[in-house]
């Protein structure tokens, strides 16, 4: 019988510690994907953030290297700096990148680092037990919004992508969403295609995907995964922002 | 034998890192250590190196701790306030163990103070300075020469211990400009079998300072509490006029460059008095002090700050019969040879010629 469906082999045999319907295992595999393709398992250095992803090194069979809360992009910008021919990510959730780390990434985008960046846009702080994080929806209710997300004192969400494709640095920004088997073959092209940006040396890639977090948005997993259909992407578009069609990346 | 050239002190420490192989040089401008990353911005590339001046120095220290995660030899120079945004990165390196030279020259707090110079980032450097209980190896040089040394050392002992170093210098010690013999590195061997390059060939390697499973993290920590302990190795100090001394006068860095004339002055006027300084911060030379104590009975702490390198020399010698005095110059002026010798005549006609 051929097997059509298998575990890339960057992507270590032990079983997630994500809860049940968390979008995090599914993005952590389609990273370890392109690491398979692109025959990068001994050439990449992950950068780990702060945030439910923090133990990435327990899931991904290459070298990692932890990052204080936020400075992921500070730190890849140091490994890549150092070892430009590595293939240099992070992984980083919206806390982590659009809250404490927002200098970090908006300054390593602007100088045109030659990194990848996942981004993963969960509407919360999920590690910390859900409280309001940058990206938080208009009246979504967390553990810090009770009564929602109100603009007048709280701001409003953030779309980094668009944030990201406006600076001159950035090469490939995309946004996509894994929540239904299209929009998953379509994230799994667009992480390809930023792959490709690090890998053709062509400068910074930045990937946001549209995540669930059924614990802390009180759902159940198949309702979450609706959430990000139907409150989501219509705020958050889903698309490529930015490419660098030249090089034809 | 190499020739003098007169030097700055910034520039003696730019010049020092890169003779060490320092290639990486991250850093936020502020005064008064501009001239270091200049200097970098300028001869780092003539020799393959990287120069990134970096939006603030928590991202100058993470660049840093990335760097470092490589093997490579990188340093990030700043002043107190921006050493202070450096804590966090500084505690992470030391939990990951990943080696690198920070640069403080440090002026007068608290907040934006002044840019006068300062020994009041003595604590800070000394105890931890970010969360967590950690050490960091702390040189304190006290002429364009040692800043040039020292820096080059650092180097050499952030990679040994897999520890991020510190020299702590002041505004005086970064401004003046003195003779300097520059002279070659020689490397020191050894394979760094830790660093991140890729896993190619063999497992991967991992660099974090999270530890959550039973007893690992207390484990962790033995095992940095083991290592801080083998740096004791590595106390330097110095001392002059120790014959027949009475007094022995205890200072680092600017304060004891100043003391040197002032206790020349001091032996000329027939005063038995010494001096003894620290070059090692931490570790601090506990030990030398307590056998001097044995021999001397009266020290007098001299600082520009009000008072904080004294306590550890109270914890050396601050048994028995000794006295322990403190002269203080909180940050804002430098006291000048004569009046730090109005200061020790005082102790000096107390507690000797009583
Ligand atoms: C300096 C600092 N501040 C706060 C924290 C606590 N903290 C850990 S993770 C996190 C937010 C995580 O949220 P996010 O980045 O969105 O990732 P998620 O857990 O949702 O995947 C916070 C605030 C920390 N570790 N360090
Ligand atoms: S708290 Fe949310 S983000 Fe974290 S693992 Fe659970 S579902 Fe995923």
């Amino acid at each position: 019988m051929k097997q059509i469906f298998k575990r890339p082999k960057a992507l270590v045999d032990v079983p997630f510690h994500f809860c049940p319907g968390c979008h995090h295992g599914i993005i952590h595999r389609l990273v370890a994907e392109c690491i398979d393709r692109y025959k990068l398992r001994g050439s990449t250095i992950g950068v780990a953030s702060v945030g439910c992803s923090v133990f990435l090194y327990d899931y991904m069979d290459v070298d990692v290297l932890e990052a204080p809360h936020g400075r992921a992009a500070a730190v890849a910008t140091g490994v890549k700096r150092a070892c430009p021919s590595n293939f240099v990510f992070t992984y980083q959730g919206d806390g982590d990148l659009a809250a404490i780390g927002t200098a970090e990434i908006v300054h390593a985008a602007n100088r045109g680092e030659h990194i990848t960046v996942v981004f993963v846009n969960n509407t919360v702080f999920g590690m910390t037990g859900g409280q309001m994080a940058p990206t938080t929806m208009e009246g979504q209710e967390t553990t810090t919004t009770p009564f929602g997300r109100e603009p007048g004192t709280n701001g409003y969400p953030i779309k980094m992508a668009e944030v990201m494709a406006e600076l001159t640095g950035t090469t490939f920004v995309a946004r996509v969403a894994v929540d239904n088997p299209k929009n998953l073959m379509r994230a799994k092209k667009v992480l390809r295609r930023a792959f490709e940006t690090q890998i053709k040396g062509k400068g910074f890639s930045f990937v946001e995907f549209l995540s669930a977090c059924p614990t802390n948005w009180k759902m159940s997993p198949e309702r979450a995964t609706r959430r990000i259909g139907e409150e989501m992407v219509p705020y958050f578009p889903l698309g490529i922002f930015k490419e660098d069609n030249a090089s034809g990346v | 034998m190499a020739e003098i050239e007169f030097v700055k002190g910034n520039e003696a420490i730019a010049m020092g890192a890169i003779e060490a192989g320092c290639r990486f040089y991250f850093g936020y401008p502020i005064t008064p250590q501009n001239d270091i990353p200049e200097y970098m911005s300028r001869h780092l590339p003539e020799v393959g190196g990287t120069f990134i001046q970096a939006e603030s120095e928590i991202a100058s220290i993470n660049m840093m701790l990335g760097a470092g995660a490589t093997g490579a030899r990188a340093m990030t120079s700043s002043s107190s306030p921006g050493i202070s945004l450096k804590q966090e990165g500084i505690s992470y390196m030391c939990g990951s163990q990943i080696p690198g030279v920070i640069i403080n020259m440090s002026r007068s707090g608290p907040g934006l103070g002044g840019i006068s110079p300062s020994q009041g980032d003595y604590f800070q450097a000394t105890r931890g300075g970010g969360h967590g209980d950690y050490r960091t190896i702390v040189l304190a040089p006290y002429s364009v020469q040692e800043n040039y040394d020292l820096t080059m050392k650092a180097f050499d002992l952030a990679d040994k211990y897999r520890n991020p170093v510190v020299v702590l210098g002041d505004a005086l010690l970064g401004q003046m400009k003195e003779p300097l013999r520059r002279h070659k590195y020689r490397k020191k061997k050894g394979e760094k079998d830790w660093i991140l390059t890729g896993a190619k060939g063999r497992s991967p390697r991992l660099l974090k300072s999270l530890y959550l499973s039973e007893g690992e993290l207390t484990e962790h920590n033995w095992r940095l509490y083991r290592k801080y302990q083998r740096m004791k190795r590595e106390i330097m100090y110095k001392v002059e006029f120790l014959e027949g001394a009475k007094l022995v006068v205890v200072a680092f860095g600017s304060v004891a460059r100043i003391l040197k004339s002032t206790v020349a002055m001091a032996r000329d006027k027939g005063m038995k008095v010494g001096l003894f300084r620290p070059v090692t911060l931490y570790p601090f030379p506990y030990a030398a002090l307590d056998k001097l104590s044995h021999k001397v009975r009266n020290f007098m702490a001299v600082e520009l700050n009000t008072g904080q390198m004294v306590e550890d020399v109270k914890l050396a010698v601050g048994h028995k019969k000794n006295q322990v005095d403190f002269y203080g110059r909180p940050p804002g002026s430098i006291p000048s040879p004569d009046e730090l010798l109005e200061e020790i005549k005082k102790v000096y006609n107390k507690r000797v010629k009583k």
